[in-house]
């Protein structure tokens, strides 16, 4: 069980009767005291640092505050503003472009090499570890370094292309054209952790579905769109799910590819580079809390679009 | 190998056919897929990898040469990089690993302990409100750090803890790592409950259950948590950025990035040198704990 469909489950069980509610209310009031000891931590995190703050941040959104002197109400200024300002709108066109192209082709590969690699084949677990290492160190900051290398004037790709005859001298990342291009490749290199995944999912397909087709005579395609697709559907809809919330976030690439400026011309303003630029580099933390709120919002949407859709393609088979 | 376990009794083969030629073709055919397949396999493995190894190789060639080198043959390897990457800021290089080394010490202890005691309420207890804290458990997975990132910032600055690492390894403590409370929540349901009801005959309570019973059997969970905490914060910039503004303070990182504006990009053998440097503590993770990893990403996403 996934955190997803723990909570489609967790929603679909809610409907019952008084009388089984009263009786839960009973059950589950068992261990009242120890229960919350034992959360006790976790409580403590949840309103200081995150409800706390939340409600706070929604506070600073509707203020002008520099940290110096206390925030001063400013009403619905920075939405407006926010209406404006172009940077911001860039960097909401740079963000949306990576996630539609960057998502959808890095999980296509994760999926695609997962079915390549199918059960009991030979060299399975080295593949996998080769496919996995790029994505636990591709956050790093030395990845990015290497990217920057790679792709820059002098970098790996231009003496690749001379070796077979052309001779290039882009700057592939100093080129507005390219930037964002070489941090989407930087993002589809990453796919092991959704393609392990994806492994773990095809390993729950009972073989039998299969050799039934086979005595059918199904062909490869509609072996692959009747039964793995269908039972692979919640698998994949928790890896959508979870990449768009994450690709939303991206920082640290962009970041250090664009030496913290969202260079060249801005190809690369990520919007939560633009978010930290705004609230810790010109100390605009009202304005940076509503940006802060916008992105919550924007992905609160595209969640629940994708809950909402996941209805009509996302099969339980329980 | 194949030829022993290809006809298997329940093959039909249509009557009057020659025995041999289906079967032989259709294994044929399937080497070749196989072949191919492999040749695939491998194509992919080595662009993926290419990039890591170039940077490990370029790493001890001298800078100069690194521009006109894209193949993986070294010639004329110095250990330069690494001795003038490891000095080139000051303190050098070893003092942003402790530094490093002390926060995800922290963060380790933090999440181990907070997240398996969450974990076990959510997964054992039966109280009030059980079902809503855990609904907002899993939401808090997907909440991006911003929107609270801000009012912590300024928590953290009201309390004088700007500039240490306690903003970096406080939250640890508390939680805040849903992630790990919802794996060790998968796990705990996984133990038979009657081991709960045999120490529960036994006289012992919660906590007992808890530290003699449920704890040692959560080893695999736990080993999950501590190499996917290492990773992470090892790897963690945004907050590192955030928080820690004067050198003496830096983690690994923001060292590096540092680095990378100090040269201006120039003097690539030695950022590359220490890059190298701090990805091995990660790569050496990876390589052990690799069984872990594995079974953390996978357990999450298994419906």
């Amino acid at each position: 069980m996934s955190a997803i469909s723990e909570l489609t489950s967790l929603r679909r069980t809610r409907a019952k009767t008084a009388d089984e509610r009263r009786q839960q209310r009973k059950e589950n009031g068992r261990d009242n005291k120890a229960g919350y000891l034992f959360l006790l931590p976790w409580l403590i995190g949840l309103v200081v640092i995150t409800i706390g703050p939340m409600c706070a941040s929604l506070y600073l959104s509707f203020t002008d505050y520099n940290l110096l002197q206390p925030p001063k109400w400013a009403g619905l200024a920075n939405f407006q503003q926010m209406l404006h300002d172009e940077r911001l709108h860039q960097s909401l066109k740079v963000t949306f472009i990576y996630v539609f192209v960057g998502v959808p082709l890095q999980l296509a590969l994760a999926l695609a090499i997962a079915i390549l690699l199918d059960k009991g084949m030979k060299g399975l677990s080295f593949y996998r570890s080769i496919f996995y290492l790029p994505s636990m160190l591709g956050g790093s900051v030395a990845i990015a370094v290497l990217w920057r290398q790679i792709f820059g004037t002098d970098g790996l790709v231009n003496q690749v292309l001379r070796l077979i005859g052309i001779d290039s001298h882009t700057g592939w990342v100093s080129d507005p054209r390219y930037a964002l291009g070489t941090i989407i490749i930087l993002h589809i290199w990453t796919f092991g952790s959704p393609m392990v995944i994806f492994l773990a999912g095809l390993r729950q397909i009972p073989v039998m579905y299969y050799e039934a087709a086979a005595v059918d005579g199904a062909s490869r395609w509609s072996r692959f769109s009747k039964i793995t697709m269908p039972l692979l559907s919640p698998i994949v809809f928790f890896n959508l799910v979870l990449q768009i919330i994450g690709a939303f976030q991206s920082f640290t690439q962009a970041f250090v590819v664009s030496g913290g400026s969202g260079g060249p011309s801005d190809s690369t303003l990520f919007y939560t580079l633009y978010l930290y630029n705004r609230g810790f580099a010109n100390l605009q933390m009202g304005y940076a809390s509503a940006m802060a709120w916008l992105l919550l919002v924007i992905i609160g949407g595209f969640t629940a679009i994708n809950f909402f859709v996941s209805k009509y393609w996302v099969f339980y088979d329980d | 190998m194949t030829s022993t376990i290809a006809p298997t009794p329940t093959t039909r083969e249509p009557a009057g056919t020659p025995r041999t030629t289906p079967g032989r073709g259709g294994r044929t055919a399937s080497r070749i897929r196989s072949v191919i397949k492999h040749i695939l396999l491998i194509a992919c493995s080595l662009l993926m990898i290419y990039p890591l190894l170039w940077m490990l190789i370029s790493s001890f060639r001298p800078t100069n040469t690194i521009f006109r080198t894209p193949g993986l043959w070294l010639r004329d390897a110095t250990l330069a990089n690494y001795g003038h990457g490891w000095h080139a800021l000051s303190p050098t290089f070893g003092h942003y690993l402790i530094n490093s080394g002390i926060v995800v010490l922290g963060a380790i202890i933090g999440n181990v302990m907070s997240c398996s005691l969450a974990a076990y309420a959510f997964a054992r207890l039966k109280f009030r409100g059980r079902t809503l804290w855990f609904t907002i458990m899993l939401l808090s997975i997907m909440l991006p750090i911003h929107v609270v990132v801000v009012p912590q910032y300024i928590i953290f600055n009201n309390l004088g803890w700007v500039n240490t690492f306690v903003p970096l390894i406080l939250p640890k403590f508390l939680a805040t790592d849903a992630f790990f409370v919802f794996l060790a929540v998968q796990f705990i349901r996984g133990i038979p409950k009657d081991l709960d009801e045999a120490a529960r005959i036994d006289g012992c309570g919660h906590w007992g259950i808890f530290s003699r019973v449920i704890l040692p059997l959560m080893v695999p969970a736990i080993a999950t948590t501590v190499i996917f905490t290492f990773i992470w914060t090892w790897g963690d910039f945004f907050t590192a950025l955030i928080y820690l503004t004067s050198p003496d303070k830096y983690t690994t990182p923001i060292a590096l990035r540092q680095f990378l504006d100090a040269t201006s990009g120039s003097d690539w053998g030695a950022m590359f040198a220490m890059s190298i440097v701090s990805l091995l503590p990660v790569f050496l993770i990876f390589l052990f704990g690799q069984r872990y990893l594995i079974k953390g990403i996978a357990t999450t996403g298994i419906k």
